[in-house]
């Protein structure tokens, strides 16, 4: 009786110190945020150092941004021709293609791929200064750690997220434009004129809203679990490094899609 | 005028519920070289963290010109840290940044003043620890006492009234080594109102430069005073330390290799 009555403590137990410690970190990750956004305006060399990460973050993306983005549009043009097709309504294709880049699939997987190029590169630099006493000498330098390295990292997020969704949608757009025009031999002016048609101001700015919110989160998140490389219980040195990566991208990657649940619910 | 001596008292300090150091009084005069000597492990980097305030005490007081840091305002803390310099262990210098870059960070975040006039004064102090002609190299393309004294160079740029070195010579050869504490001399003759702590191991490093020497063993202060008074010192840890005698009767290299991993290392060395 007495065994009986142990496991369903121990499991409410387990799952009242795991909320604990979830809340605990939400709150800690808000915080980190806050201090690091209050930075932005009272740190005297915010923008020279905005630019490097405008950079690092931004031009440095480019390229993988278009690359996926032509095959996510091919994609869609592709499974959305195949679909549309049993109904008669190939016409409508543009409005498939776009809205669900523009809504959905553009900011998703830009922050998705942003979080595997740019934040995981975020958490493992700051996560190195952090072992090798980098972020301990900047403190004694009277340099303030959070305005030097993770103020600019949110600011330039902030912007190149929503620039690398809008570029992740035009190309997305081209890529559909190439299967179901060039390929599928769909009429251009329907697949422009359905874009043109069905794409509203709303849409845009949902899907900008998305992108700089997981902008915001992703950056968090990355820096957050970087900065904090010393203090996880799991591993020390270079392999608390590796794991501390690893946590910002998965951490990353499951608030993108819990908030874009979030968002898309209040948006719509 | 104000003297930058520091002094510890009933300094308990530690991580979290660990304490590594315990009750400790001492104090590292002004103007004076202090070296701070003891085993891996037994908490003088420790003890420099609680100086800079990278680490708060568990108990006691570090009070720096009769100043208890810890009771500072962050405003008053900020004020009194920016007359310290600090060389860590492997230099911390930013990898992102240049040599010239690194030395002139601390006076580029907080002066209004022109590149060309950072540059100049990075180069100035670079000059002063041998590694002008390096100004363009980044921290990776540089040796480990390279980029110590790269480091050394950024902790002096501001002219600080307290030099704080984290084994300024560990892991270097004894060229290097000895390069290094003249260095360090120098930096003592140059600015000889600067209180300079060095954290070290190093027997021939502390015979050269120090004017104070503190030992630290089993969590405290075992010894106080000058390099004469400890060379004469017929305290029994001492005269180990100083003659670097193991001491460790447990040490045995007697015991047998198990016959199974024996023959098959046998094996795997002859194939």
């Amino acid at each position: 009786m007495t065994k009986l009555l142990t496991l369903p403590s121990a499991m409410c137990g387990f799952m009242g110190r795991w909320s604990m410690t979830a809340i605990d970190s939400v709150g800690e990750m808000t915080l980190f945020m806050l201090v690091g956004l209050s930075h932005i305006f009272c740190g005297a060399r915010i923008f020279p150092r905005t630019l490097q990460q405008l950079y690092a973050i931004g031009f440095k993306s480019l390229f993988v941004i278009l690359l996926i983005g032509i095959f996510c549009g091919m994609v869609l043009g592709l499974q959305g021709y195949y679909t549309l097709v049993q109904f008669g309504s190939v016409g409508l294709l543009g409005s498939a293609v776009s809205l669900s880049l523009i809504r959905e699939l553009g900011p998703v997987l830009t922050a998705i791929m942003l979080t595997g190029r740019a934040g995981s590169s975020m958490a493992a630099e700051i996560g190195v200064m952090r072992i090798t006493d980098q972020i301990d000498a900047l403190y004694v330098m009277d340099i303030n750690p959070m305005a030097y390295l993770v103020s600019p990292r949110l600011l330039a997020a902030m912007i190149s997220f929503p620039l690398l969704t809008a570029i992740f949608d035009v190309i997305g757009i081209v890529g559909g434009y190439l299967t179901g025009v060039l390929m599928l031999n769909i009429n251009e002016g329907a697949y422009f004129y359905r874009i043109a048609s069905s794409v509203t101001m709303s849409d845009l700015t949902g899907g900008f809203i998305k992108s700089f919110a997981f902008g915001l989160l992703v950056t968090t998140v990355c820096c957050h679990q970087g900065y904090n490389t010393h203090q996880r219980r799991d591993s020390v040195g270079p392999e608390a490094v590796g794991n501390a990566t690893t946590s910002a991208v998965v951490i990353s990657c499951v608030l993108i899609l819990a908030s874009d649940y979030v968002l898309t619910s209040f948006l719509l | 005028m104000k003297t930058w001596d520091i002094e510890f008292a009933h300094l308990d300090a530690g991580y979290g519920a660990h304490c590594v150091l315990r009750d400790i009084s001492a104090a590292l005069p002004a103007g004076k070289i202090s070296v701070i000597l003891g085993e891996s492990g037994s908490g003088k980097s420790t003890l420099l963290r609680h100086i800079i305030g990278l680490s708060r005490p568990l108990k006691g007081a570090v009070s720096i010109s009769g100043q208890d840091i810890f009771a500072l305002n962050p405003d008053g803390f900020r004020r009194l840290r920016r007359q310290m310099g600090v060389l860590f262990q492997d230099g911390a210098l930013l990898g992102a940044l240049n040599l010239t870059e690194n030395v002139a960070l601390p006076l580029g975040e907080h002066l209004s003043l022109p590149l060309p006039l950072l540059r100049e004064a990075a180069l100035r102090v670079l000059a002063m620890v041998g590694l002008e002609e390096f100004a363009d190299y980044y921290p990776n393309q540089l040796s480990g006492g390279m980029r110590k004294r790269a480091g050394l160079a950024r902790a002096i740029i501001a002219e600080p009234r307290i030099l704080l070195c984290d084994e300024p010579t560990s892991g270097l050869d004894p060229v290097t080594a000895a390069r290094m504490d003249e260095l360090l001399l120098s930096m003592h003759e140059r600015y000889p109102k600067m209180t300079l702590v060095v954290v070290s191991h190093d027997l021939a490093g502390f015979k050269a430069i120090a004017e104070h020497v503190l030992v630290i063993r089993d969590s405290g202060i075992i010894f106080a005073g000058t390099p004469a008074e400890l060379l004469r010192s017929q305290h029994p840890y001492l005269r180990q330390f100083l003659e670097r005698r193991s001491g460790d009767a447990g040490l045995s290299l007697q015991r047998p290799m198990n016959p199974r991993v024996h023959s098959s290392l046998t094996k795997w060395l002859e194939s």
